[in-house]
């Protein structure tokens, strides 16, 4: 893995002023097992192509677990040289209280601004147009999959869009399958519920939604119709308990379920199955009805640490993660997409290449984290949940409160 | 040690004999040597509420600020059906566990008591659930109560095909599948606590109650129970807050769900601290939890413990 020599010309240049080795330390919740190895990338990028040491700082227990433990050491003055956040809103208010390094000079001199596509990814990392993180890698949430063993027991094609799914939903329950696999997290009912109203309401009305807050829109014809559907959904999961994402992608596997709305992370789960795209499983991006996905993924943020050796290998650091190769290297192992147009990944399966052309024709829209603060997330997640298992509350009741929350959303 | 000591020999000094001692400097070396102990109480624990309760009046996000928003976090608050059923459900978990825990706890300490054979292997059996962390313990429960591997798979896989026991996958009795692996890790320390009691029990009014023909479960309602009243307040401040504190064992043995059926109050403050990143709202739901806990314990407190003095 060695880096062009445009790149070493350019990490020369800002290395010039840092005097020696520094240890950097990392913090980030990657600790699964293609996670764990997609971080050694990045160590092993750093540690073979600057002088500066990777301490590898992970925390288990994911994001929730993780980033209070990263606040507190910002907050107390003990920061890591860098750490990794979903970009977003979430790291804004340690960025006001200038606690996170400005990564400007960094993204002008390797030209961030033409090389990261979509560029709504380097918009999410830029406030009062200074540039204060570095994205890494693309995720997006718009994504059924589908087990082609299932719908073959079943006497079915394998459906292209959410409509005709629901209409095969029957003879799935005939066959003794599950159609729709959902897991017992909050996040993956309310993630699906976004999912299905850009496929169903249109992007408009999503962005009216979560961009500007209109709850008009949430209570309106549209949404209404989204609601039912999530509903209907709610009976179609019936019969399948599990709790993780990753067990209900495996009862998709086994062909105990029909299909998973969930995004393209639980890809990894497939590949590991053993299973090839297009022949053992399909995917449907945007649930078929609507060509789009949403470009969430993860950033590393940089803390203001004082020192002007740490700060330029913070700066080095940065530089390198967004470079062609570290980029291949980390999104080939992680199962992401890489955040530069111009890099082509090693192993591309269909449905990999499905959003890769996605993004290549700017099919694209703001995540979740992108529109929404971290708090009303958690208020949808708590109210997607709530309706999700409570059979007895309507699909209005759920319209009307989800409204109220969108109206008090700043 | 060397400044007790010191002070110990300063105190008489500055009494003279002919002025009263002044109540301040009575038993000075061991008021000396609690004053870190003093200081931690004052600043950590009532700085550190006081803190708390001011910030809960603020619109405070991922990081604490003094933007006053009066009421708002409250009304919030209880506006939220999360923060309702956490209430109801801790009170329901509440009441079972500390009624169960002293009954199930009395009864083996009772019967441990009887002189049985093997009461070491017993007491090891009883408590060694207690060693082991709330994590692991609702972990254990989460596989033990799934429907496809645990007791209904056990039960159905042995003919009874339509045995249904999957309280963690139903949102009505959810709390009573976490209420028992609570149960399983937390008598054996009762049953200790309360062993120890029932073995400061003098001899003499065993036979005394035998001389006089009383039954024996009459014995231990009206002469031994009464007796160990001590041992039951120490084990009713021990369950009370781990019942308050409930919140490693439902992240992970339910993680609030199905839905949000097993929510529990301190799992809300830590979900609007820090996955929703607001602090605000988090404060104010844990000083609702500490003026709850106020309002029932210091009554409780005052007449356990002031009552005696007077008395």
């Amino acid at each position: 893995m060695k880096l062009t020599t445009k790149l070493l010309a350019a990490t020369a240049i800002v290395s010039a002023t840092s005097a020696g080795a520094v240890d950097l330390e990392v913090m980030h919740w990657w600790t699964s097992g293609g996670e764990a190895a997609a971080v050694q990338e990045f160590a092993t990028a750093v540690n073979e192509n600057t002088e500066h040491n990777w301490i590898d700082g992970a925390i288990a227990g994911g994001g929730d677990v993780a980033r209070p433990v990263m606040v507190s050491r910002i907050i107390g003055g003990d920061p890591p040289a860098a750490f990794q956040f979903n970009h977003g809103l979430q790291a804004q208010e340690l960025i006001e209280a200038g606690l996170i390094l400005d990564l400007t000079d960094v993204a002008e001199e390797q030209g961030w601004e033409d090389i990261v596509n979509p560029p709504s990814l380097l918009d999410a990392c830029t406030y009062e147009g200074r540039v204060y993180c570095a994205p890494v890698n693309i995720h997006s949430w718009q994504w059924m999959w589908l087990s082609n063993a299932a719908f073959e027991e079943a006497g079915l094609e394998v459906p292209e869009t959410w409509t005709e799914f629901v209409e095969d939903a029957p003879a799935l329950r005939e066959a003794g399958i599950v159609p729709l696999a959902m897991g017992g997290q909050a996040w993956q009912q309310n993630g699906s519920f976004g999912v299905m109203a850009v496929a169903l309401a249109g992007l408009d009305n999503l962005l009216a939604v979560n961009r500007d807050k209109d709850a008009s829109v949430v209570r309106g014809e549209a949404y209404g119709q989204v609601f039912q559907a999530y509903a209907d959904a709610r009976e179609m999961a019936e019969g399948l308990d599990v709790q993780d994402w990753n067990q209900a992608t495996n009862a998709v596997i086994t062909g105990e379920a029909a299909a998973q709305i969930m995004g393209d992370w639980a890809q990894g789960e497939f590949a590991v199955a053993g299973m090839t795209a297009g022949e053992d499983y399909s995917c449907l991006p945007g649930l078929g009805e609507i060509a789009i996905l949403d470009t969430g993924g993860d950033a590393f943020y940089f803390p203001v640490t004082g020192d002007p050796e740490i700060e330029a290998a913070q700066k080095e650091m940065a530089a390198l993660m967004l470079s062609p190769e570290v980029q291949v290297a980390f999104n080939s192992v992680k199962g992401s997409l890489p955040i530069r147009g111009d890099v082509d990944l090693t192993t591309v399966n269909d449905c990999t290449q499905k959003g890769l052309d996605l993004l290549a024709n700017g099919d694209t829209m703001p995540s979740g984290n992108q529109l929404l603060s971290p708090d009303t997330t958690n208020q949808l997640n708590d109210l997607m949940t709530e309706f999700w298992n409570t059979p007895s509350m309507t699909a209005e009741d759920a319209q009307e409160r989800y409204a109220q929350i969108i109206e008090q959303a700043s | 040690m060397a400044i007790a000591e010191s002070a110990d020999t300063v105190a008489p000094e500055r009494s003279a004999p002919q002025k009263r001692p002044l109540r301040l400097f009575r038993n000075l070396s061991s008021k000396i040597a609690l004053i870190p102990m003093i200081a931690t109480a004052v600043i950590v624990f009532m700085g550190g509420t006081i803190w708390t309760v001011v910030y809960s009046f603020t619109s405070s996000g991922l990081l604490p600020r003094l933007n006053w928003v009066g009421l708002d976090q409250y009304e919030r608050l209880w506006g939220t059906t999360k923060w309702i059923i956490s209430i109801q459900n801790l009170a329901l978990y509440g009441i079972c566990s500390l009624v169960l825990t002293l009954v199930i706890g009395f009864v083996l300490a009772a019967m441990l008591d009887r002189k049985i054979r093997f009461e070491d292997a017993f007491r090891t059996i009883f408590l060694y659930p207690f060693a082991l962390s709330f994590i692991v313990t609702g972990l254990v429960w989460q596989w033990i109560l799934n429907p496809d591997y645990g007791v209904q798979g056990v039960v159905r896989s042995l003919g009874w095909e339509s045995f249904t026991f999957n309280p963690l996958n139903n949102p009505d009795i959810v709390m009573f599948g976490l209420l028992i692996a609570g149960l399983w890790q937390g008598t054996g320390l009762i049953m200790c606590i309360m062993l120890a009691g029932l073995r400061g029990i003098d001899d003499d009014i065993w036979k005394a109650s035998r001389v006089d023909g009383i039954p024996v479960w009459k014995t231990y309602t009206r002469i031994i129970i009464p007796m160990m009243r001590p041992v039951f307040v120490t084990a009713i401040v021990l369950i009370a807050s781990g019942i308050i504190k409930l919140y490693d064992l439902v992240v992970a043995q339910t993680s609030g769900g199905p839905g949000i059926s097993s929510e529990v109050p301190a799992k809300y403050v830590m979900q609007s601290m820090f996955g929703g990143q607001n602090l605000g709202q988090g404060f104010a739901a844990s000083t609702m939890m500490l003026l709850s806990v106020v309002i029932i314990l210091v009554p409780w407190a005052l007449l356990e413990f002031g009552g005696r003095k007077r008395g």
